[in-house]
């Protein structure tokens, strides 16, 4: 394997840390309006990923800047093709980064209703515009023969990309729900497992039709074979069906490492049936960018291997470290607890 | 170059201007206060004294409400490259790309994580792991600062590059040359000790704020002790380091030096203008009224009384000579301007530590009114002169967007409307309002005197880990 092809995977190893990751927060966000019944829950579903969201964020910000650094022509021609529908995204993340903080800075319901659903929409916005624009990547967007966008925001919308964007918010749905299973107890506990069997089968059968639609998009768009895009794609429709088991067995920690791999597979399939195009481009295929054409040179792809391959495992390490850290169930008395420590000095 | 064209740069430039400065009005913030807030647990740590844990509460909640917003806005920077810029993206990606993705892989996942570990960990961990969170989040803010103005820097004086032949792009040559540009360097020092500048000068102001109302004074002169003894020092010390930076700027940059002096023909000894009327643009180079100071420009560009300090003309004609032809030169008005501002908000700055500094040896800081109110005012300083110095380091460079490799007309979005940028242009000023007046109420209502703090109510953290 050379070093562009290294640099290939990593970019999917760190857009499936993204979305293994991130992806429950969004799950978690997206069921704040619906699952708890009062304010103890609702701190209590804050509480289950306050204080790992935002290490889970910087994913994406490492997602961007590896590309950035390792296929620059990637970076350049997603972000300035795709400018209208990142604004959008930005919107999403900026409404749910401030929500963390902002939240319990007072005690108004008015004030906690505002930012409560502007976690709950920002998470769902999130997932619905990535899966949108990764979808893209593979179906296709006009690019000129000089590897820049040549469309609008009209012409990432296609049934494929919409179904995208669908499927990745309810997986993500249901990846919360299962890992609210791990980390909620008593009553909020219960809801969450209804929550769980209730996605459980849509985002099953809904995962599945998108793995397969992607196979197709992969022959039909771009040019490549039923191997190996089928690979991942089984793989994560057998882990999605065992996830479906799993939730209505009870066992919500092996549920939540289906849905954990089914995120990973997801993500598999779309960049296996990218490669070795960067984004394939439609109706001119031949103007597609790919990974030769759009990598950096030898000398810095050699240096950021060695960074990633020094700071990756250290990374991995100390959030591994967090999660056991807050690894105990969150009772009603944690979020009270919670809440006395948050006001100034103590107040 | 069309007018259509020029105007999307020109609409994609105020954007990164407006986005990238409203960034950087909380990021030295979270730089500066981060540090004090641990070394106020450290002292807690240490002591047992309740005082500093309720300390630590107060301005480690001020910190947080001001980090929120400073990542937000961090992830509006990083897609802006690709998003208005994806000509320079692909120019620059080989060199510029690799800083800021260390900054996220070993900088910026760092502070995250830690600060998550500190906000929730008070009583899940041990007092002495949940104080080493603290440290480890500001350590990761302190190298995430680094990574940025590395890159930054590579758009100042570029080094360890080469042009690709075949793609007309910059190829990275030596990672240690990057990493150790003794511009960068030298702009991580001033930076930084902005970052603590606005840590301490803040934390007086409200220190001087709770003074003013006769409330819990006790409390709040031990913190106010706390940033006099970083702000006197810190302040002085960056009158220095400015100074020594302005002397990489000399030498990489002469056109922005030239430029921010106003200084039209080459000059020895050079004189520094400390206020001048007129003499700012190429039809009229005479000022109609000036104040100078003999000799302190020379010193200040060279580090000698009797250096030679180029003038614009003769650099204009240099330029034109290496370049071909056109306008080399900055806006000159602005740039004057903004050195000024900056440099003399610096000496204020310095001015009212050294006051209260003075005020509190007399022990008359909690007493005198005067100075609250002065203190409380200071508050707005390095909002000030951080921004001055943003719009010198970044307009200086002008007409480059890479000094001497690529300019910033040829740098922006081809595939990008003009529609577009002015649509998110107007979003992110929308959208920045809102969040600077949410922001600025939560920080107002946390830092208020007139909140009771409720001692009884405060948990003490437990190790159950």
């Amino acid at each position: 394997m050379d070093l562009q092809e290294l640099w290939f995977v990593l970019i999917v190893v760190l857009w499936s840390g993204y979305f293994l990751l991130e992806g429950f927060d969004f799950g978690v966000g997206m069921l704040l309006p619906f699952v708890p019944r009062n304010e103890s829950e609702r701190g209590a579903m804050f509480e289950s990923i306050g204080p790992v969201w935002d290490g889970n964020e910087v994913w994406l910000v490492v997602a961007g800047g590896a590309t950035f650094a390792a296929f620059p022509a990637w970076y350049a021609t997603m972000f300035s093709g795709f400018y209208l529908a990142l604004l959008l995204l930005l919107f999403f993340l900026i409404i749910r980064v401030v929500s963390f903080e902002w939240r319990d800075k007072s005690e108004s319901p008015r004030w906690r209703a505002v930012w409560l659903w502007a976690n709950a929409i920002g998470s769902t916005g999130i997932a619905l515009v990535w899966g949108i624009a990764l979808a893209n990547l593979i179906h296709g967007v006009p690019l000129d023969s000089n590897g820049d966008y040549d469309g609008n925001l009209v012409d990432l919308f296609d049934p494929y990309t919409i179904f995208a964007g669908i499927t990745f918010v309810l997986l993500f749905a249901f990846h919360g729900a299962n890992y609210l299973g791990l980390r909620t107890s008593d009553r909020l506990e219960q809801r969450v497992g209804v929550a769980a069997r209730r996605l459980s089968l849509p985002a099953t059968v809904v995962g599945a039709a998108f793995l397969i639609w992607t196979i197709v998009v992969a022959i039909d768009r771009n040019d490549k074979d039923v191997f190996p895009v089928i690979v991942p794609a089984l793989l994560g429709i057998v882990v999605l069906t065992f996830a479906l088991l799993f939730v209505f067995a009870g066992r919500s920690g092996l549920a939540f490492t289906m849905t954990a791999l089914g995120s990973v597979l997801a993500v598999a399939t779309l960049f296996t049936g990218l490669y070795p195009r960067v984004i394939v481009s439609s109706p001119n295929f031949a103007n597609s960018l790919d990974v030769s054409g759009a990598a950096s040179a030898h000398y810095t792809l050699a240096v950021m291997t060695v960074v990633a391959l020094v700071t990756l495992p250290i990374v991995l390490l100390y959030q591994s470290w967090t999660y056991y850290v807050f690894r105990a169930r969150i009772t009603g008395e944690d979020a009270e607890l919670r809440e006395a420590l948050s006001g100034p000095t103590g107040s | 170059m069309s007018a259509l064209a020029s105007t999307t740069v020109d609409l994609a430039r105020i954007q990164f201007a407006t986005t990238s400065i409203y960034h950087f009005l909380f990021v030295p913030l979270t730089l500066g206060l981060g540090p004090l807030v641990a070394i106020m647990q450290t002292l807690w740590y240490r002591s047992g004294d309740e005082a500093w844990l309720r300390l630590t509460r107060f301005f480690g909640t001020l910190l947080l409400i001001n980090f929120a917003i400073g990542v937000a806005t961090g992830l509006v920077q990083e897609f802006e490259f690709g998003m208005n810029w994806s000509e320079y993206s692909k120019f620059v990606g080989n060199v510029f790309g690799a800083p800021l993705a260390i900054e996220g892989l070993a900088a910026f996942m760092l502070e995250s994580t830690f600060l998550g570990l500190w906000i929730f960990g008070w009583n899940k961990l041990s007092p002495r792991l949940h104080l080493a969170t603290i440290w480890i989040a500001v350590l990761g803010s302190w190298l995430s600062g680094y990574f940025i103005l590395v890159a930054n820097s590579w758009m100042q004086h570029p080094v360890g590059y080469t042009i690709d032949k075949t793609t007309g792009e910059a190829h990275l040559t030596s990672v240690w040359a990057l990493l150790t540009n003794g511009f960068a360097l030298r702009a991580y020092v001033h930076t930084m000790l902005a970052g603590l500048i606005f840590g301490s000068i803040v934390m007086l102001g409200i220190c001087c704020w709770h003074f003013l109302r006769g409330h819990d004074v006790d409390l709040f002169r031990r913190a106010a002790k706390l940033a006099l003894i970083v702000a006197v020092p810190v302040t002085l010390l960056q009158l220095v380091v400015g100074n020594r930076f302005g002397e990489a700027v000399t030498s990489a940059q002469s056109m922005k030096i030239a430029a921010s002096e106003a200084q039209w023909n080459t000059c020895q000894p050079c004189g520094f203008s400390l206020f001048q009327i007129g003499g700012f643009t190429e039809d009229d180079q005479t000022p109609k009224f000036s104040i100078t100071v003999p000799r302190v420009l020379s010193y200040m560009a060279t580090g000698s009384f009797n250096g030679e300090v180029q003038g614009l003309n003769d650099l204009q004609a240099q330029e034109q000579s290496n370049y071909g032809p056109g306008n080399y030169m900055p806006n000159v008005r602005v740039i004057y301007w903004s050195m000024r501002v900056m440099a003399y908000m610096g000496v204020l700055m310095f001015l009212v530590a050294a006051l209260g500094a003075w005020l509190y040896r007399k022990r008359k800081l909690e007493t005198a009114r005067w100075y609250h109110w002065t203190a409380l005012v200071a508050i707005a300083f390095p909002y000030i002169a951080a921004t001055a110095g943003w719009v010198l380091t970044e307009m200086g460079r002008q007409p480059w967007i890479v000094q001497g490799l690529l300019k910033t007309d040829q740098a922006s979005s081809p595939s990008v409307s003009t529609a577009w940028v002015a649509s998110s242009l107007a979003f992110f000023i929308a959208l920045y309002v809102i969040l600077g007046v949410v922001d600025f109420v939560l920080m107002r209502r946390y830092a208020r005197p007139d909140r009771p703090p409720a001692r009884e109510e405060l948990p003490e953290p437990v190790a159950t880990y």
